[in-house]
């Protein structure tokens, strides 16, 4: 079974390889990616089923170097469902894109980078989700930010090459302290091998633990968008394609919170900061649900909530009880999958209404009752109301905080609640506006009433109406499907997490990683 | 471990410089800075590297303390290439820059500005700021004045075709 791990990076680098030759020609590009990503679903699908069933997780040495000293890939439970979850996202992601590319007729126009990016995007992701290894890490990180430099300024108009500015360079810094963190940690211990880091971490004095510490997660922080490293996130995402948005927002941001989970639980299991994550957690989550609340454009306003509910994952990480870990991989797998719905959604809003600004669009309720249902499900659902899969994450989560019983735990869980129902305001109040509000309201709009809501933002672009395409409909309404599917097979689902945060507490040793890889 | 206090020293220096050119609005200098850092970075693997000693993996006699540490000038090899590829993309995002707005500086978010001017009696710092701005903070191309906040529309110039696609990632104008 463990043949198939490197299929996971390799496959979607031979697609991408294979849509850039065939750049002229749209339709085979299209089948190239549907294909390799849907491969790629399956593998990680049958990964997921042979770790889970065993037990055990799969380790292959790359290039058949001996095993502290190769490249290994390793994938446990955590890894393939991050994986799984992540195909099932970029596929719908792709086919949104798709049904937004035919129906513009853009046969003619060059912009045939964006599957071979896409699918780079894909690798890179994958490749560090199942990095076996600190530098694996970094270079999957690179691939991952590599492709997401072009596609955040696809199509180089002046808007998204000035966003993008930004976007590059506060993504470069996070690279570089990454790689300085690598030396470093190198320097003081001699390997770069995150099971054998683990093991060897305790020979050091505690101080020097401690800076190696705080200079990884910095630079997982800036990916992950942690308060106060976040805020290139809002400023950067929303003037993406509505597709491009959707993944970053989706996937992008998780993989550093990915490597934040690997950095706590796995290679620095004695050094304790989590009083200060728990600090930055709630600011995180207090200082973006406020900036959503400011905001007047639908994207802004998730990419606001993004940021906040990013401060959730934080929380429970910084709890590090097994039950808290679990409650925080299976928020992770819920927000991946609900963030992703709403910027698509978003991205139908645009499209039908021709802007994303709540106070230029009203009445889509009554025009497009099918969207006003694709948008109303995921947003209560982020906003925490049961029974839908974001109440039982947070559930979860306020649950295992509250047995640790520590006054900061019962602040942070009041902060988290706060959250949850700002959140829902935020969204709430772009229901009422964009989608409740009948049409002719918009006439009798008095200054002063277009002064309290707030102005209209510059951001918020005014493009033609456009009918939108079944297939983004259909994509869209698939990815609704999967959040339902989230709080319907919650059970199951929520076990799965709750073995993996048990399992994150007992790390396995060098030893039993080769002997994995020699399998 | 034995290591190079001279190596440390220009490593030092370099991020240093690097930190303070990228913190610049015009890319250009924002470019050197990541070259800079990027470099430093390289040269913080090679510290680490510890003492140099003679090629491993050849001359299967020699003793193992005397070879020096392959898996340091590997990861450097790896950085050296990605920092590479992004400088090249970095070059392509100013040339496009310029090729738009005749300037290659960093702008300010236009809807971070709007919900700011939305609090007129919180504005008076900011405003100082913005206008005590110095006006060599782009790099001036072919001898054209650009300031560093105002956006130039200069999309007519000659021999200079603006056919970039609008708003949707696939094409269309």
């Amino acid at each position: 079974m463990s043949g198939l791990v490197p299929l996971l990076v390799t496959l979607p680098l031979l697609g991408a390889a294979v849509a850039l030759i065939f750049g002229r020609r749209r339709k085979v590009q299209v089948g190239v990616s549907i294909l390799t990503l849907t491969t790629v679903l399956v593998v990680a699908a049958i990964l997921l089923y042979t770790v889970d069933s065993t037990g055990l997780p799969l380790a292959v040495s790359v290039g058949g170097w001996p095993v502290p000293f190769g490249i290994v890939l390793y994938v446990d439970r955590l890894a393939a469902l991050l994986v799984v979850v992540s195909s099932i996202v970029l596929l719908a992601v792709l086919l949104f894109s798709v049904g937004q590319g035919a129906a513009d007729g853009d046969d003619e126009t060059p912009v045939s980078i964006f599957h071979p990016s896409y699918l780079i995007l894909a690798a890179g992701i994958f490749n560090a989700f199942i990095a076996g290894d600190l530098f694996n890490l970094y270079v999957g990180f690179e691939i991952l930010l590599v492709a997401s430099y072009v596609l955040i300024t696809l199509g180089s108009t002046e808007s998204r090459i000035r966003t993008g500015v930004v976007y590059i360079v506060v993504s470069l810094v996070s690279s570089i302290l990454f790689l300085a963190a690598i030396a470093a940690i190198y320097g003081a211990l001699g390997t770069v091998n995150m099971v054998q880091l683990s093991q060897r971490m305790g020979e050091l004095p505690e101080e020097v633990q401690l800076v190696l510490h705080l200079l990884l997660l910095l630079a997982f922080s800036i990916k992950a968008a942690v308060f106060p490293l976040s805020f290139w996130l809002p400023d950067s995402y929303p003037t993406a394609p509505a597709p491009v948005t959707a993944v970053f927002a989706g996937l992008l941001t998780k993989v550093g919170v990915y490597a934040m989970i690997r950095t706590e639980t796995q290679i620095f299991r004695d050094s304790d900061v989590n009083t200060l994550l728990l600090i930055v957690a709630l600011a995180t989550m207090i200082v973006g649900v406020l900036g959503a609340v400011a905001q007047a454009e639908l994207k802004r306003i998730l990419s606001f909530t993004l940021v906040s509910h990013i401060g959730y994952m934080v929380f429970g990480l910084a709890v590090a009880t097994p039950a808290s870990l679990g409650a925080t991989i299976y928020y992770m797998v819920h927000h991946i999958v609900v963030q992703t719905t709403l910027f698509l959604a978003v991205g139908l809003v645009e499209r039908r209404a021709g802007s994303t600004s709540i106070l230029k669009v009203q009445g889509l309720m009554r025009a497009a009752p099918v969207l006003a249902v694709l948008y109303f499900i995921p947003a209560i659902n982020l906003g925490g109301l049961p029974p839908f899969s974001g109440f039982i994450g947070k559930f979860a989560l306020f649950d295992a905080a509250a047995r640790e019983g520590t006054p900061l735990m019962y602040i942070l869980i009041i902060g988290g609640i706060i959250t949850s129902l700002l959140t829902l305001y935020a969204l709430m109040r772009a229901w009422n506006l964009a989608f409740w509000r009948e049409e002719e309201d918009h006439a009798d709009d008095t200054p002063e009433r277009m002064a309290y809501l707030g102005g209209a933002p510059a951001a918020a672009t005014q493009t033609e109406r456009r009918v939108i395409p079944r297939i983004m409909t259909a994509a869209t309404a698939g990815m609704v499907g999967v959040t339902l599917a989230l709080t319907v097979f919650a059970g199951p689902l929520y076990q799965l997490c709750a073995s993996i945060g048990e399992a994150l507490q007992e790390p396995i040793t060098i030893s039993q990683l080769d002997e994995e890889a020699r399998q | 471990m034995t290591v190079s206090l001279v190596l440390i020293i220009i490593m030092g220096a370099l991020f240093a410089a690097g930190v303070y050119a990228m913190l610049e609005r015009s890319l250009t200098r924002v470019l050197i800075g990541f070259l800079l850092l990027g470099n430093a970075a390289n040269l913080f693997l090679l510290v680490v590297m510890g003492r140099p000693g003679i090629a491993p993996f050849f001359g299967d006699s020699a003793d193992p303390e005397q070879m020096s540490d392959p898996l340091p000038q590997a990861l450097t090899l790896t950085a050296i290439v990605i920092t590479f590829a992004v400088s090249a993309f970095l070059l392509a995002l100013i040339y496009r820059s310029w090729q738009l707005g005749q300037a290659d500086t960093v702008h300010d978010d236009e809807a971070d500005l709007e919900v700011r001017e939305r609090a007129p009696e919180d504005e008076d710092t900011m405003d100082d700021e913005i206008t005590e701005e110095d006006d060599d903070a782009t790099t001036d191309f072919v001898g054209t004045n650009t300031a560093p906040i105002t956006v130039l529309h200069h999309r007519d110039v000659e021999g200079i075709r603006d056919d970039a696609p609008t708003d949707r990632p696939g094409g269309g104008r």
